[in-house]
């Protein structure tokens, strides 16, 4: 036997080459080989991914039918299990199946003691033909003109919506889409959506822009060039963060931006650190003093503009005001792009290597831009028959989700539901349990939908009292998935009541 | 109450007066609290193999527990102070919550392996699962406050350690968890028939690169076996049980291998085998 236990524990990965990955979850940070668990069984390495598995559904399911926890435990009379935490068992919608129209009750209705409330589960499955993405897609890239249709397989899966806070937005999908655009638009439709739901990479086109692959919770890969920085602000602002850093070394700093480019000279932050103008003339439409709009065209090039060149937006120096040996600053607003120049004897910008006292300030707007996401809203409304499922009179159902007294998850994770009518709900699809989304021929998308209510609400809204069942019979029906909740949620049954150390 | 922390799971389970038992639950989470940040500081001494002639100096509560149960194992087969972790554990919270109230009976459940204490005319009646995923009680045990008896602890390949052996659950009987624990350890990696095309096996760390047994193969799946492996197999770990009931660290051990089950002789268990074999013989050879 040839036994090095100190291994083990190195922080370095000795073997190298391998696919094991270290837990951070508790003290012990355990290595994890692909496929395996960690000493505690409960985070497991799922294709190079940290992943919270649930054995406690298991652990659970032995308690409830009172059978022993482990292989040891007293008989069920002397177990009085009241203080072991029993909300650790959710049953979600994922693959529970179910029918359309809702001509019978959702597959599990479960009821389930919450600090001595009981509380309702209706579990199930909806079919959504009214459902889609949004898509918020970190970048300053122009990626396409508002309202220009995005492709996939050549087919309209949906369009440019107005732009967000450092974000391009996509609205994709929705009813038209599916089901009103001819089959291979469904097709593709439904296709595009299931991967960007399912966290998969997808491939789109902006019509008359850019050509995307986007995945839920990965940065966005933009003409085949990964964005991953959000710029550090507009032009104006990274002046304003920025200027007393620059005002010692430089004479006249641009910050080139699609939106808002930034003089510093101009700017009030110059103004009021006593810098001299410096007699730059820039193209564009002057907002407020060092602040210009629509200097160039948007494109995929310095600070989303369609700029290779900064000096194609310098229209020259006032001879009265600027000097020879005079020096500017161009950088963009996540600082990926930037130039230097000194002005020469006829005063015109010269190219002439960064200083090394400036290279520190252009570092930290880079260093100051967040990391870009892709981010993915699912969004359906559950408005129809689906409600069918749950009680003999769907609008109590939507009157109850209205009123907040029945809380409404996807696969566990929490929803918005819209104001207005039916139970139009959106969701973090990097937030659901891995293979949550489904598809009909329909085409249609499948998402798992779970409505938590006290057992009195249930039965005064009408609920398919007949059909309910205690969690433990439920989990002894239901073949069991490992399932991976996600600990940015809130436990659907509300906080542990017992105590967790 | 539920404590978990990491890998420490731990179900607590007391009888008293209310107010007794609320000083007992406190006591434990109390107890519990760095428990386990204190066994990561020596943890790299603990997955060391252990030395007959010097045991490593270790400082924690819990490590000083299971130093000195899996020393008494050391001269027999290589053994590192984790094989009595989880046991270790249990004792130290039981003993915290006896020590802070006066209880009828008490119990610390730590993933199976179990640290508990009766005052007279207190009993436990205590079942045992082979294949946890199956769940059933294949036979119990009745435990009173003079059966010695303060630790219970099964190991075994359906379990949350690796087994060198093919068992698919041992469980033993002993004064302390900690001694149980490790003592089960032991038994269940005697459990064997050597090589067998049937068996398959992978290096510890190949599976977890942080286990204590380094290359040493494990076993991974268990295909069919004759009759006459089975028993042999299960001998060759009741003789290491018989030694350990000798030389007083364990009370007793149920092996069970494939639908048979053996138990010592001896002691706690005498009047059991009878019982165990009758109980499972029934179960089909798969």
């Amino acid at each position: 036997m040839n036994i090095d236990p100190l291994e083990g524990t190195a922080p370095a990965d000795l073997d190298g080459g391998d696919d094991k990955i270290r837990c951070d979850a508790c003290p012990i940070r355990c290595f994890i080989r692909p496929g395996r668990t960690g000493s505690c069984d409960r985070y497991g390495n799922v294709g190079g991914t940290l992943t919270r598995m649930d054995p406690v559904t298991v652990l659970q399911r032995h308690q409830e039918a009172g059978l022993p926890v482990v292989p040891f435990a007293t008989v069920a009379e002397e177990w009085s299990g009241d203080l072991v935490r029993r909300g650790d068992v959710f049953i979600t919608g994922t693959g529970a199946g179910t029918t359309y129209p809702d001509y019978k009750p959702a597959p599990f209705i479960v009821s389930h003691p919450v600090d001595g409330i009981d509380m309702v589960t209706v579990v199930t499955e909806g079919i959504f033909s009214y459902c889609g993405v949004k898509v918020k897609i970190d970048t300053d890239r122009h990626i396409g003109a508002e309202r220009a249709l995005v492709q996939a397989e050549g087919e309209t899966i949906g369009h440019v919506t107005t732009a967000e806070y450092g974000s391009q937005m996509l609205s994709l999908g929705g009813v038209h889409h599916f089901t009103g655009s001819g089959r291979p638009a469904g097709l593709a439709t439904m296709r595009a959506l299931l991967g960007l739901c399912a966290g998969e990479s997808v491939e789109m086109t902006v019509e008359d822009g850019s050509d995307l692959v986007l995945q839920a919770g990965a940065a966005p890969v933009i003409n085949g060039v990964v964005d991953d920085r959000m710029r550090v602000g507009c032009g104006s602002a990274a002046i304003g963060m920025f200027a007393d850093q620059w005002a010692p070394y430089v004479d006249e700093v641009v910050v080139v931006d699609d939106h808002i480019t930034g003089v510093l000279t101009e700017h009030q932050a110059g103004v009021v650190l006593g810098i001299e103008p410096s007699g730059i003339k820039l193209r564009g439409r002057k907002s407020t003093p060092g602040r210009y709009f629509e200097i160039a065209a948007p494109g995929g090039g310095w600070g989303g503009t369609d700029l290779d060149d900064p000096l194609e937006i310098v229209k020259g120096y006032k001879p009265k005001i600027a000097k020879p040996g005079q020096t500017l600053l161009m950088v963009s607003t996540t600082g990926s792009d930037y130039a230097y120049f000194v002005l020469d004897e006829d005063l015109r910008p010269q190219p002439a290597e960064l200083p090394a006292a400036l290279r520190g300030s252009v570092e930290r707007v880079r260093d100051n831009c967040e990391p870009t996401l892709t981010s993915v809203l699912f969004m359906a409304g559950a408005g129809g028959s689906l409600r069918a499922g749950v009680t003999s009179n769907p609008v109590g159902l939507t009157r109850s989700v209205r009123a907040e007294e029945t809380l409404v998850t996807c696969g566990g994770a929490p929803t918005f539901v819209w104001p207005g009518g039916g139970i139009t709900f959106m969701v973090d699809v990097t937030r659901t349990p891995r293979n949550s989304f489904g598809h009909v021929p329909t085409p249609a998308l499948v998402a798992p939908l779970e409505f938590t209510m006290p057992a009195k609400t249930y039965l005064e809204l009408g609920g398919h009292a007949e059909s309910i069942v205690p969690l433990s019979e439920a989990l002894d029906e239901a073949s069991l998935e490992v399932v991976s909740s996600d600990q940015r949620n809130p436990w659907p049954y509300g906080p542990p009541s017992a105590p967790r150390v | 109450m539920h404590l978990q922390h990491g890998p420490i799971d731990l179900l607590i389970e007391c009888d008293g007066d209310p107010d007794s038992r609320a000083a007992a639950h406190r006591a434990a989470v109390e107890c519990f609290d760095g428990l386990l940040e204190e066994l990561v500081e020596e943890l790299a001494v603990l997955r060391m193999p252990l030395d007959p002639g010097a045991p490593p100096a270790v400082t924690g509560r819990v490590a000083r527990r299971m130093v000195d149960a899996a020393m008494h194992h050391c001269g027999d087969a290589m053994v590192t102070p984790m094989s009595a972790v989880a046991g270790a554990v249990a004792d130290e919270v039981a003993s915290a919550m006896s020590e802070a109230a006066r209880l009828d009976r008490w119990m610390v459940n730590n993933g199976g392996d179990i640290a508990f204490g009766l005052s007279a005319a207190q009993r436990y009646r205590v079942g045992m699962v082979v294949d946890p995923r199956r769940g059933s009680i294949e036979s119990s045990v009745g435990l009173d406050a003079n059966s010695g008896v303060r630790g219970i602890a099964t190991s075994g390949r359906h379990g949350r350690s690796f087994s060198l052996g093919i068992a698919d659950a041992v469980t033993v009987f002993a004064p302390s968890a900690a001694g149980a624990d490790v003592a089960a350890t032991m038994i269940a990696n005697r459990v064997d028939v050597g090589p067998h095309p049937e068996i398959e096996r992978r290096p510890a760390r190949e599976l977890d690169p942080d286990s204590d047994l380094g290359d040493t193969p494990v076993t991974l799946e268990v295909g069919m076996l004759t009759m006459d492996e089975v028993r042999h197999a299960l001998h060759h770990g009741l003789d290491y049980a018989d030694h350990c009931v000798d030389r007083g660290l364990i009370s007793g051990a149920v092996l069970h291998l494939a639908g048979l089950a053996v138990a010592t002789a001896s002691g706690l268990l005498a009047g059991f085998e009878a019982d165990a074999m009758a109980g499972v013989r029934a179960v089909a050879l798969s």
